[in-house]
């Protein structure tokens, strides 16, 4: 028998042809959705020339940490971080230790006015930010409470926590009660089951929650923009957004002010990256 | 192991059903005030600071609330006044139109770039998947005011990337270009921040929708000879509804009342044809110092908002009663 030469029949060529397309496609929506994170970095590193040039430069060579130095000796900076870290560790710890008893009480026990109380903790993540900086600077004008990293704390807590508890109560709810139960019959008491078997257990989901909430009060803007006035007082949003509303905007500064801002978000966000995605799996569909 | 009454413990645990606890006769008593103990905290803070001002909010909207009542620390009541003549400036219907059409136009680009990315991710090489999940999540974790920055600068009057880019793609001239002079472009800009921060959220919800459609359910029908739209159309769509709901009414929520990225674009002065909803209640409030008709405004907007995502609420809280009963 002749052997008759390979040759792809023109269906498997197009279909090959056909996935090429796709995956250079989804390359290039990579390329251009990483774009903007690039420049940012890429501009932070540059010198003033390189930057402020009709034709971009795109690789920083050479690069240069002049714009870094230039944005922590800026005004009120280095008091910015200290503010934005002492409100979000402050807000976080809170949030998880108010939220943990509301969530274990939520998904273990049962009481009266639960179903209000979940309906509550539910509807209350639906009211807009926007509407209440209004009244909440009201309130808080009248408490002299503006200006003040713990009035900024206070409303933080409150926008964090719903949905710190509603998370905890999943995570609770998912671990078999019948761990809990057999610590029990063995002489455990409640707490003491409840520190020992259930903590544990838990702990991956509070880390999670922390991670969450963290990265909710390290990027709030507008809560921040109205409440805190004095510039000694104020976040790293605030600061990054008052760069703009100067003549003739520093870029090199800003971006590296940027930069260095988004980079404890960034960092937690690829941690918990795969948890993020999972969860998002878990009930997309089934709800 | 833990030091307890044997024989009280007994009884306890007799008292416990595998579905969820029952709080044990020992302990009823004393345990019956546990669960509010547990929960007074969240709900003080969550009243505090969520309830009140909500209903503050309303309250306010039928005040006149100037400098001099926010010195006095008392607000002048007016009834309906405020609202009134909302409904009759005509500022506020051209503001509202042009919210809606905002946010029209951004929730649907969001969905359509989102469903087709999502789609792609499953027909691409695993190690190119990974790649764009990552990307996406470093977009996701962007925050919005670092976002605006490196948009501004990307489309810089003078050096900016995207106006280079154009020019030599030869699409115009854009040196030297003001994407603000014109609100139809400057609202465009602002569509592509706000567009490419939305986009991970979607693309990876829907990544993961997708990955749960059923395998029998795609594979008859591509066997009775559907092609790919009428599988994606008769298969895929229906079984995704619900999460197109949610990312829907999510979308329309966030993009209705946009603030911080118009304010921001703008310098913190955008002119009167770039005012949206959000900005517009923020202006009146915080700017004009007019508190009563701010609130008016952004009880407006909520009003419209909760109406608009309706379904979604009703679903979510269905949803939320559901998984209690699940554990009860």
């Amino acid at each position: 028998m002749i052997a008759v030469a390979r040759r792809p029949s023109p269906h498997r060529v197009r279909r090959v042809a056909g996935r090429v397309v796709l995956n250079l496609l989804a390359a290039v929506f990579l390329v251009v959705m990483v774009f903007p994170v690039y420049w940012m970095v890429a501009t932070a590193f540059k010198p003033g020339r390189d930057i402020l040039r009709l034709t971009p430069k795109f690789f920083p060579s050479p690069a240069t940490l002049i714009n870094f130095r230039d944005a922590i000796e800026r005004a009120y900076f280095l008091d910015d971080v200290r503010n934005s870290i002492v409100i979000v560790v402050c807000t976080v710890a809170i949030a998880l230790t108010v939220a943990f008893l509301a969530a274990v009480a939520l998904a273990r026990l049962n009481f009266r006015g639960k179903i209000t109380l979940i309906i509550l903790f539910v509807g209350v993540q639906m009211v807009p930010l926007n509407a209440l900086i209004i009244p909440l600077y009201l309130l808080l004008d009248a408490a002299s409470q503006t200006d003040t990293l713990v009035g900024v704390i206070v409303t933080y807590l409150a926008f964090v926590l719903p949905f710190v508890v509603w998370t905890l109560r999943g995570f609770i709810a998912n671990l078999p009660v019948d761990l809990e139960e057999a610590a029990m019959i063995d002489g455990c008491t409640r707490v003491g089951a409840f520190w020992r078997i259930l903590f544990p257990l838990v702990a991956p989901g509070l880390v999670a929650t922390a991670v969450f909430a963290f990265v909710q009060a390290w990027n709030e803007f507008i809560i921040a923009y109205v409440l805190l006035r004095s510039p000694q007082n104020q976040t790293l949003m605030v600061w990054l957004a008052s760069f703009t509303t100067e003549r003739g905007t520093d870029w090199g500064s800003l971006m590296a002010g940027a930069t260095m801002t988004s980079l404890p978000v960034v960092v937690f966000f690829l941690i918990v990256q795969r948890r993020i995605v999972t969860n998002l799996t878990a009930g997309a569909v089934k709800g | 192991m833990c030091a307890a009454t044997r024989t009280g413990e007994q009884d306890a645990a007799a008292e416990l059903r595998t579905e969820g606890f029952r709080v044990p006769l020992r302990w009823r008593r004393r345990g019956r005030l546990a669960p509010y103990a547990m929960v007074a905290p969240a709900l003080l803070v969550i009243g505090l600071i969520l309830a009140y001002p909500l209903f503050m909010l309303v309250s306010l909207s039928f005040q006149h609330y100037g400098l001099r009542q926010l010195f006095a620390h008392q607000g002048e009541w007016v009834g309906l006044d405020n609202y009134v003549s909302l409904l009759r400036d005509a500022t506020f219907w051209t503001v509202l139109r042009r919210s809606v059409l905002f946010a029209a136009f951004n929730v649907g680009a969001t969905m359509v770039i989102g469903t087709l990315v999502a789609l792609l991710m499953e027909r691409i090489v695993k190690p190119l998947r990974i790649a764009v999940t990552t990307g996406l999540v470093l977009v996701w974790a962007m925050p919005v005011p670092v976002a605006v920055d490196v948009w501004q600068w990307m489309f810089d009057f003078e050096f900016g990337v995207v106006n280079w880019l154009l020019t030599n793609l030869h699409v115009g001239n854009f040196i030297h270009h003001n994407w603000y002079d014109d609100p139809i472009q400057g609202f465009g800009v602002i569509s592509v921040v706000l567009i490419w921060a939305a986009l991970p959220f979607v693309v990876i919800t829907l990544y993961a929708g997708l990955s749960q459609v059923p395998r029998e359910l795609i594979e008859a029908a591509e066997v009775d000879g559907a092609s790919a739209l009428q599988v994606f159309r008769n298969v895929t769509v229906p079984v995704l509804r619900p999460l197109f709901v949610i990312l829907v009414s999510l979308s329309t929520i966030w993009d209705f009342q946009v603030f911080t990225q118009v304010w921001l674009i703008l310098n913190a002065r955008p002119s009167q044809s770039y005012y949206v909803i959000g900005v517009y209640s923020f202006v009146e409030s915080f700017k004009a110092a007019q508190y009563g008709s701010g609130s008016a405004i952004a009880v407006g907007m909520v009003a419209i908002l909760f109406v608009a995502t309706f379904f979604y609420i009703r679903y979510y809280v269905r949803q939320a009663v559901g998984a209690n009963e699940a554990t009860a």
